[in-house]
């Protein structure tokens, strides 16, 4: 369970784990995501977040080792800072860095480690990281994106609102410099957690 | 013997084409394939209220808008409702089956929603009628007719070319008795504000960057990127689904190709409106 201020996801992830035989593939391990939102049945914005980390997932995930297996992860919204929908962004990363410390804890052989940041543009051109829920509807735009560990590169990216580009590349530049705060802070969970 | 091959080792018969830095269908890395519009009655939907038939290469994408009138929800009053949907039936690709929609269509529905919403090449409040009583509501309704890769760059062409043939009669709201009269005869164009065009590359090997990949080179892509940019240079939408990371760079590179196939586009639309203007 991972929570960012107000904002709470739990994850829970299962496998490498037999695979259904519709679902199973030749040579690596299938990867399923399932979301579910706080309230309400889940829609087609959930679909298309699903598509989101399970290919972000896919990338990371060394899943040749472990071929005709199926790999589930479900992620289940706790709390939402107050709003009811999907529509807010940071729940997105979010759910990366949940599926990230899932993926960790399960022992599952990854490339690298990925964390999910989220950049709200304020209408005077401020950049803010990990904004709260007034500061993204007050912004004129807000971008997600999933960093890399290894090369700080771009697993993921989305985009809600209108940008120029270099404000884009602006936002990228201080989310590559806030991921190490992330995963200064995976380490310190997971010493924690194998302490014990 | 190549026919064997590229059935038995797809990967390797593209890496030999990829290390002489072109495709098997003779384009170049960053080369588009053959776009071709039909927009309004010439050979699309008679019905609807806008249509347009976009033709990428072998990728058929028809968009068709429907508009009717509706009470604007209670907590945004001067708004109307655009509301995208993307339908991949069976007929258009042996990968999709018949049923409920699957997770591309409903992802791909959620993107155009986005963009739309992002770009704000239609403003809600241009649709509104009456203030709490009557707004427009446009149904868009996409649907693939022929799955050849780079769904979501045709979808967006569709849409902006059937968005711009669509006239809304004028709606009175009577004093008297309160009802709306639809006036048919009198019909106005809907105002564009942006003009949104999409561009998806795929990444090969983690490296490679390939500009509209067909449904082949997409099943051997380790990623995805479409970038959507309206006419001023700005970002509408970065939509990097996962798959392979991208560096800054490389990032910035793919933006470049997607301004400057937005000036392509633009131009094949112009054109195409001009000519079924009547004049």
């Amino acid at each position: 369970s991972l929570s960012a201020g107000d904002t709470s996801v739990l994850a829970g992830l299962y496998g490498p784990a037999e695979a259904k035989l519709s679902k199973e593939l030749p040579d690596r391990a299938a990867l399923e995501v399932l979301l579910r939102p706080k309230v309400g049945l889940p829609g087609v914005l959930e679909r298309s977040r699903e598509q989101q980390l399970r290919q972000t997932c896919e990338a990371v995930v060394l899943g040749v080792l472990h071929p005709r297996t199926a790999v589930t992860l479900v992620l289940q919204v706790l709390s939402d800072a107050g709003s009811i929908s999907f529509g807010r962004e940071g729940l997105l990363s979010c759910c990366l860095n949940a599926a990230c410390m899932g993926l960790l804890d399960a022992g599952l052989p990854l490339s690298s480690l990925f964390c999910g940041i989220t950049c709200a543009l304020g209408p005077d051109g401020t950049i803010v990281l990990d904004p709260t829920a007034r500061q993204e509807q007050e912004a004129r735009a807000v971008l997600t994106f999933a960093i890399d560990r290894s090369e700080r590169k771009v697993l993921m990216a989305t985009t809600k609102g209108s940008c120029s580009v270099e404000e884009m590349q602006q936002c990228l530049v201080s989310a590559q410099h806030a991921a190490d705060t992330i995963f200064q802070f995976y380490r310190d969970s997971l010493r924690r957690r194998c302490s014990k | 013997l190549s026919i064997c091959f590229r059935t038995v080792e797809p990967l390797e018969y593209y890496r030999r084409f990829l290390k002489e830095n072109c495709r098997p269908d003779g384009r170049e890395l960053g080369e588009f394939r053959a776009t071709t519009v039909n927009i309004g009655n010439t050979g699309s939907i008679t019905t609807a209220d806008g249509s347009a038939l976009v033709k990428l290469g072998n990728t058929t994408v028809i968009c068709g808008v429907k508009a009717e009138l509706a009470a604007p929800a209670a907590d945004s009053s001067n708004k109307g409702y655009i509301v995208p949907n993307v339908e991949l039936p069976s007929l258009c690709s042996e990968r999709f089956r018949s049923g409920p929609p699957g997770e591309e269509a409903q992802a791909a529905s959620q993107f155009i929603a986005d963009v739309i919403e992002n770009s704000q090449m239609i403003v809600k409040e241009d649709l509104c009628i009456a203030n709490g009583k009557l707004a427009w509501v446009l149904y868009c309704d996409i649907i693939c007719l022929d799955y050849d890769g780079n769904l979501l760059d045709a979808s967006v062409f569709a849409l902006l070319a059937a968005l711009k043939n669509v006239q809304l009669p004028s709606v009175i709201i009577s004093e008297e008795t309160g009802l709306s009269e639809v006036n048919l005869k009198q019909k106005t164009p809907l105002t564009i504000r942006k003009h949104p065009v999409a561009t998806s590359l795929a990444i090969f090997d983690d490296t490679l960057l390939i500009v509209d990949p067909t449904a082949e080179e997409e099943d051997l892509a380790t990623g995805t990127v479409t970038i959507v940019t309206d006419e001023e240079g700005r970002l509408c939408s970065v939509h990097k689904p996962g798959g392979s990371p991208l560096t800054g760079a490389k990032l910035q590179d793919c933006i470049n190709r997607a301004i400057t196939r937005h000036k392509e586009v633009k131009k094949l639309i112009d054109k195409v409106i001009k000519s079924i203007t009547p004049k």
